[in-house]
């Protein structure tokens, strides 16, 4: 199974199993890392399951689509590699994955 | 306030789909009711939150999107002729000698009611605050979430924050009123309509509006009096010298005063019997998202379930005495005629 890393803001490392065709944030959501609210359950409709991408992996998420960047205006500290975890998919290429969650999700 | 309460049988407080459903389950049973939220429509989240996107999990419609679910309760509640007062909050609640509930919104609007019913989802929709340490300071003063006087910001230097129709809107509103408005959004691309957008560019490309790309990290000012807003943007940290910020990035759920009215909460919920949906309070109901018991699921579905037993326990405290006969809406002649069927 690929394994997702979640990094909060102290540097706390959290490395979880994902499953295939899961999104990033019911991987969090259901190992229980915290930083990740998905307050919508995953309607792309709340931004706060806002993460960072690890610079070595932003090329393999791609990039955000325009319903989600629309979401993104309603996040708090917006950088280039940021997503909703929502909206993305785990795949066995996303294997080993290394998302940061923001110092708060508004 | 010296205005005379407005006595209805039942309050719903929260029009999103399971208040809009309890209308009616209430009234199957002859009760009337009164409906507040916050919102200036009806809906609640599948309104705010997602009215085009796609519910799969109805009994009996496959797919069906937050407003055409919101639509579709509406219609059915109709012959209940429900009343609604939007763009306010219950702020309290009070139990009087007769046994009513007294509940007043913060617009001072009161209600007497005998059953109260809380409906209110993951609490009620209120403005996102910039995450800037101290803001609270200048709210109210010089930053704002909603604009009640236009002329109070005449000659006044605005900054308005975000990206959707009221950011845009609020742009051209004051732009002609304010001596000088600053829109700043975090990246080009607008949600809000594209003609609103095309105008904002134009008078943006005119110098009549400053359009900046950013995002506010600090304020800087005393006394609650705004001098400038610190940002942060593509090409590093800068100023923008104002008297008042306005954001507009959007709103977010918070339980609000629901917490103070003294009744039993766990985690955040409204704890109630899971037979009548009562809360720890005679005679106050809670359904829906805001609720728990054991096994509790957030789904419509189970809001759906909640607001029909909430209102068979609410007829007996309504109709004190009076025998509730159990009647199915297929073949009662007495439900035809309330709904006009008959």
């Amino acid at each position: 199974m690929p394994k997702v890393t979640y990094i909060d803001q102290d540097g706390a490392r959290r490395e979880v199993e994902a499953q295939v065709g899961e999104t990033v944030m019911e991987a969090a959501v259901r190992n229980q890392v915290p930083g990740i609210e998905a307050d919508c359950g995953g309607a792309c409709a709340c931004a706060t399951c806002h993460v960072y991408v690890h610079a070595d992996w932003t090329k393999v998420t791609g990039n955000a689509s325009e319903m989600e960047e629309d979401m993104l205006d309603f996040a708090y500290d917006v950088r280039e590699n940021s997503r909703l975890s929502c909206q993305l998919r785990v795949s066995e290429e996303l294997d080993g994955l290394v998302v940061t969650t923001p110092e708060r999700q508004f | 306030m010296a205005e005379t309460p407005v006595e209805t049988d039942a309050l719903i407080i929260g029009a999103g789909p399971i208040g809009l459903f309890a209308v009616f389950e209430l009234g199957l049973v002859d009760i009337r009711a009164h409906v507040v939220d916050i919102l200036d429509r009806p809906g609640g989240q599948c309104a705010e939150l997602y009215p085009e996107k796609p519910i799969y999990d109805i009994p009996a419609l496959p797919v069906v999107s937050g407003q055409e679910l919101t639509d579709r309760l509406i219609e059915q509640s109709k012959p209940f002729a429900p009343q609604f007062h939007f763009g306010q909050i219950i702020e309290t609640l009070t139990r009087c000698q007769d046994g009513r509930w007294l509940t007043v919104s913060d617009l001072g609007t009161r209600f007497l009611a005998r059953v109260v019913v809380i409906a209110a989802g993951g609490g009620s929709f209120q403005p996102k605050r910039p995450p800037v340490p101290g803001i609270e300071a200048f709210e109210g003063r010089s930053v704002f979430y909603s604009i009640r006087r236009m002329d109070s910001f005449a000659g006044r230097r605005v900054l308005i924050v975000g990206g959707g129709d009221s950011a845009l809107d609020w742009t051209l509103a004051l732009q002609p009123v304010a001596e000088k408005v600053t829109l700043m959004h975090r990246r080009e691309q607008f949600r809000g309509a594209p003609g609103t957008v095309a105008r904002v560019m134009e008078l943006a490309g005119q110098g009549k509006v400053d359009f900046r790309l950013g995002q506010v990290t600090g304020l800087h000012g005393h006394d609650g009096q705004l001098e400038a807003v610190a940002a942060r943007g593509a090409d590093g940290e800068f100023d923008i010298a104002c008297d008042v910020l306005l954001p507009f990035l959007g709103l977010t759920m918070k339980l609000g005063p629901v917490i103070d009215w003294g009744l039993e909460l766990e985690d955040g919920h409204i704890v109630v019997d899971v037979a009548t949906f009562e809360t720890s309070l005679p005679g106050i109901f809670a359904i829906g998202d805001i609720n728990t018991y054991p096994g509790k699921l957030k789904l419509i579905l189970s809001g759906f379930h909640e607001a029909a037993l909430m209102a068979h326990h609410a007829h007996g405290i309504v109709f004190p005495g009076e025998r509730l006969v159990f009647q199915y809406t297929t073949s009662s002649s007495s439900i035809h005629k309330k709904l006009g069927v008959a």
